[in-house]
């Protein structure tokens, strides 16, 4: 709107080092794919091969670890959605004082340093003499996911005429057919949208896993347990790619199904 | 189901709490209970002769936070969180400062994906991205080898305090890789501080004859502050409590996030580990306090 007045060049630079800045990193990532040496960093690469690609494809433990990762992810996803789009209709209709009260627990654990939600889950799980399980994970990762539909949905339902949802029941709809057929629809990119970023941000979650999920192996886990090992280093950038493309495509579609709310909802973790 | 609708309209508090009990629930007893453990078991303490927990009240706990080391290894974790959030907003402004003012249509929603791509996607791999470019045999000392700087790195590597047998393994490679995974952070509420600035009141500070960068100065950081709060909220959190980074990336001296780590590990001390939590979360309380009164929130 305001590309009449012309940047200053020295402006331009900085803006396009500190951008260079936040993607240089991955193209290193993906050029170790492809190196021949396999028990250190050197570089330039002292030469390129496609085979860490097939030796990735035949490890079963890594096999194991994203399988535990993307049901992890889908199903604290899944509690995320419900637990958040409940409380974004809850807030969206309370007083001011009800309303800060609840934005504030919901935002608390990512507010807070990951360590203290992770040892915090953990205390409780000592005291009460309770496994670590599948359960204890999802259980940390929904816990730090609801506030992402939330943020997403509340600010949708901002947006939503109340004309519409009075239409409805004007014209004899009760109020679980309007929320289906009117509200329901409206909402829907906006659970899109916030759901996949609760994926993304389960799928690569590692500092609270670290804590709920004792000898279980998600994806994130398996990379940090690799990073001391000096063996078959390649294997580690391969899944690390893959994790990035998973990632990926839920946050640009995420972004783009919420374009039109502006710029802040859901930028935040 | 029609009856329960009609139930339910008549009485919206009876509706409003059953769409509330969910969440609250789960947030209630799973989060805030968690966190009441984590209180109570502060107040325990490890039998340092059997290795056991001994669930009796005690204050030893506590007073063990006041032990020299422990100190140091707060002290240290303070002091990279407060240098990261620094560096964060001098990079961070330029780009957020382009993208409000200057960007526009398509290069602007470049831009943005630019960002948010790197604030979504995996952190950890962000990490290990910069063990490949840092480690000793890799990128950055090759590329400053052929710009002729290799005397200079070694010079800096020699610097007591920051430096180390080579950059992956020294507290200046730690800064680094904190620096940048945190990056993203602060752009984003820097640029929505952006571009709430009126442009009239940058007009009307040129024409009254400022040059520009006494506007920049005097007009546009004083209101870019409450971005920059609202940014460093997030940069000081996830430094005072990662252990990601310095595990990976440091030397052997600890932060605080490595000491919860160990002593709720092998140590199984969580009383410890439980206590030194209290660190992060009462620095937290007070930013937060101080970051509420500087407009912070309205930013967020």
């Amino acid at each position: 709107m305001r590309s009449e007045e012309k940047a200053p060049f020295l402006l331009k630079l900085a803006a396009a080092a500190v951008l260079l800045f936040l993607h240089a990193p991955f193209a290193v990532i993906l050029l170790y794919c492809f190196t021949t040496e396999d028990a250190s960093f050197v570089f330039p690469p002292p030469g390129l091969t496609l085979d860490w690609f097939r030796v990735a494809w035949e490890r079963p433990d890594i096999w194991r670890a994203l399988f535990l990762s993307l049901r992890v992810a889908a199903t604290a996803t899944g509690a995320a959605l419900v637990l958040g789009i409940l409380a974004a209709l809850a807030v969206h209709r309370m007083q001011a004082f009800g309303r800060e009260a609840v934005s504030l627990l919901l935002v608390l654990p990512i507010a807070l340093p990951g360590i203290v939600t992770g040892i915090a889950l953990r205390s409780a799980l000592s005291l009460g003499g309770l496994p670590f399980s599948f359960w204890t994970i999802v259980a940390g990762h929904a816990t730090f996911c609801i506030v992402v539909v939330y943020n997403n949905v509340l600010a949708r339902l901002r947006r939503t005429a109340a004309s519409q949802l009075e239409a409805s029941m004007d014209l004899g709809a009760s109020s679980f057919e309007t929320f289906r057929r009117v509200l329901l629809p409206n909402l829907a990119t906006a659970l899109v949208a916030g759901g996949m970023l609760a994926f993304a941000l389960s799928f690569d979650e590692v500092i609270v896993t670290t804590f709920t999920a004792g000898q279980q192996e998600t994806l994130p886990i398996w990379i940090f347990s690799q990073l001391t090992k000096p063996r078959q280093r390649p294997v580690t950038n391969v899944v690390a790619v893959l994790v990035v493309a998973v990632t990926t495509l839920p946050i640009v579609l995420a972004h783009y199904l919420t374009r039109e709310t502006s710029t802040v909802e859901g930028a935040h973790r | 189901m029609r009856a329960l609708a009609r139930f339910l309209y008549r009485r919206p508090r009876l509706g409003l709490a059953l769409l509330l009990s969910l969440p609250l629930l789960w947030m209630g007893l799973l989060y805030v209970g968690s966190l009441f453990a984590l209180v109570i078991q502060s107040f325990f303490r490890l039998d340092d002769f059997t290795g056991l927990v001994v669930r009796r009240f005690t204050l030893d706990t506590w007073r063990s936070l006041l032990l020299p080391a422990h100190v140091d290894i707060a002290r240290r974790t303070v002091t990279m969180a407060a240098l990261v959030t620094l560096a964060d907003a001098v990079l961070a402004f330029p780009l957020a400062y382009y993208m409000a003012r200057y960007a526009s249509g398509r290069v602007k929603a470049l831009l943005a994906v630019g960002v948010l791509l790197p604030h979504w996607s995996s952190y950890l791999v962000r990490v290990y991205a910069w063990k490949l470019i840092l480690a000793k045999e890799g990128v950055l000392t090759w590329l400053l080898g052929r710009l002729g700087l290799s005397g200079a790195l070694d010079g800096v590597l020699q610097l007591p305090g920051i430096g180390g047998p080579s950059l992956s393994v020294s507290p200046l490679g730690t800064f680094v890789a904190f620096v940048y995974v945190w990056l993203p952070y602060m752009v984003l509420p820097i640029q929505a501080a952006l571009e709430r600035v009126p442009r009239s009141l940058l007009e009307a500070s040129a024409d009254l004859g400022a040059h520009p960068l006494r506007t920049l100065a005097r007009i546009t950081l004083p209101l870019a502050l409450p971005g920059v709060v609202a940014g460093s909220i997030f940069t000081f959190s996830l430094t005072l409590g990662d252990f990601i980074v310095p595990g990976t990336l440091g030397n052997s001296s600890p932060f605080i996030g490595q000491a919860v780590l160990a002593h709720q590990g092998t140590a199984g001390n969580i009383p410890l580990a439980a206590a030194f939590t209290a660190i992060p979360m009462a620095i937290m309380a007070v930013y937060l306090m101080l970051a509420k009164r500087l407009g912070a929130f309205d930013a967020l």
